[in-house]
């Protein structure tokens, strides 16, 4: 059960290793504060979306899956996306049409169809927020880079010091697309170092 | 014409929807490897983002607005594509076999693309009429075709090169993206505003 959670931390980590849900990803990572809202609403829709499917699971019939847990999805997703509106409204302003754009984040599909569509509730839950989370941290650390390159600030805090040349390609979308690639190839090179060391003592 | 001549070329070039928005990132990973699937699923997608920009711009002006229903926007939006999809997957099955087997998969992937989603989504908040929103709709697929094209192109040249193991993969991808995308950026000056 605790693996259902922890495997979506770090070795099925959703952005790192599966590849998924790249478009909220690389668009909304300008600043480390949108990539943790993105990351709770993403983690909000999958957590509802798999506890619900996983409910209804025996009684939707195999040929119409598919739209139904797409309908279940944005249905949770225009529920988030009203949420942030009344209590957020600068950071919805700024995340714009990527907020209802989690309707296609294959990565909530992907849950529902590989996991919650055939297990239990609980274990649906956990798996789900694990995703989440692993995503929302992904999402953090890609928007931290950015920011401090981009902008010498981490969550609108100075970090670097003054009179730091800010690298503007970091906030542009050639600096996601490389930052993400690097941190992916930086993600492989830590995860066989551990690989390593745990074969080692076993 | 002028306006319609201009949003076609910033859907298409200066604001490529794949390498300025973000949008319809997975098949771009994903379907990249060869040139002859590349050009198929782009010409796919581009007929479905230009109907599904007809449909959805005619639904929401004459459905949903009127009776006050937008809140329903992206559950009947992502219905209005999915149906579109498999009505796509259906005619090309009954027409031309050939071009169906070679599609394959990629055919029903097409509605999880979010650069249809997209679309629709950003031809509300502009509020185009309805021959802005069919020229969008067509300046994005060929955009998204142009990118999934050039990207396929190095990513065949790409097998020969000798690449950093952990970059292998997805890694190195993202960062080829990340220059095409500063390439794409040099055709800024064309539109001005």
């Amino acid at each position: 059960m605790i693996k259902d959670f922890v495997k979506g931390l770090w070795k099925e980590n959703p952005v790192f290793v599966q590849v998924l849900g790249m478009c909220p990803t690389l668009a909304v990572t300008t600043k480390a504060v949108f990539g943790l809202s993105m990351g709770v609403a993403t983690t909000f829709v999958v957590v509802s979306s798999s506890i619900v499917i996983s409910l209804i699971r025996k009684l939707v019939p195999k040929q119409v899956r598919i739209p139904m847990f797409t309908v279940i999805i944005a249905t949770f997703v225009t529920v988030a996306d009203y949420m942030l509106k009344a209590n957020f409204f600068e950071i919805s302003k700024a995340l714009g049409p990527y907020i209802p754009l989690i309707v296609v984040n294959c990565l909530i599909l992907g849950r529902a169809e590989a996991f919650a569509s055939k297990k239990g509730v609980v274990r649906s839950f956990l798996d789900a927020l694990g995703m989440g989370l692993g995503f929302t941290a992904a999402l953090i650390v890609l928007g931290s880079v950015r920011e401090l390159l981009g902008a010498g600030e981490v969550f609108g805090y100075r970090v670097l010091w003054e009179g730091f040349t800010e690298w503007i390609v970091m906030i542009l979308p050639a600096g996601a697309f490389i930052t993400l690639g690097l941190l992916v190839g930086l993600f492989n090179v830590i995860d066989k170092k551990v690989m390593n060391k745990e074969t080692k003592v076993t | 014409m002028t306006e319609l001549l201009v949003i076609f070329i910033a859907a298409s070039i200066t604001n490529n929807f794949v390498l300025t928005y973000f949008l319809g990132i997975c098949p771009f990973i994903g379907v990249s490897n060869k040139i002859d699937s590349a050009v198929g699923l782009g010409m796919a997608t581009t007929f479905v983002m230009t109907m599904a920009a007809t449909v959805t711009w005619l639904i929401y002006h004459y459905i949903l607005v009127p009776y006050d229903l937008v809140f329903l926007q992206y559950v009947t939006f992502i219905i209005v594509i999915a149906s579109f999809v498999q009505f796509v997957e259906m005619f090309i099955r009954k027409t031309s076999p050939a071009l169906y087997k070679t599609l394959g998969i990629f055919l029903p992937l097409i509605t999880t693309n979010c650069a249809i989603l997209g679309l629709t989504l950003f031809m509300v908040l502009r509020n185009y009429s309805f021959p802005e929103a069919i020229i969008f709709g067509l300046g994005a697929g060929v955009g998204f075709t142009l990118a999934l094209v050039i990207m396929a192109g190095i990513r065949e040249e790409l097998d020969f090169a000798d690449i950093p193991e952990p970059l292998k993969g997805a890694g190195i991808t993202l960062i080829i993206a990340g220059m095409l995308a500063l390439a794409f950026m040099g055709f800024g000056g064309i539109i001005s505003g």
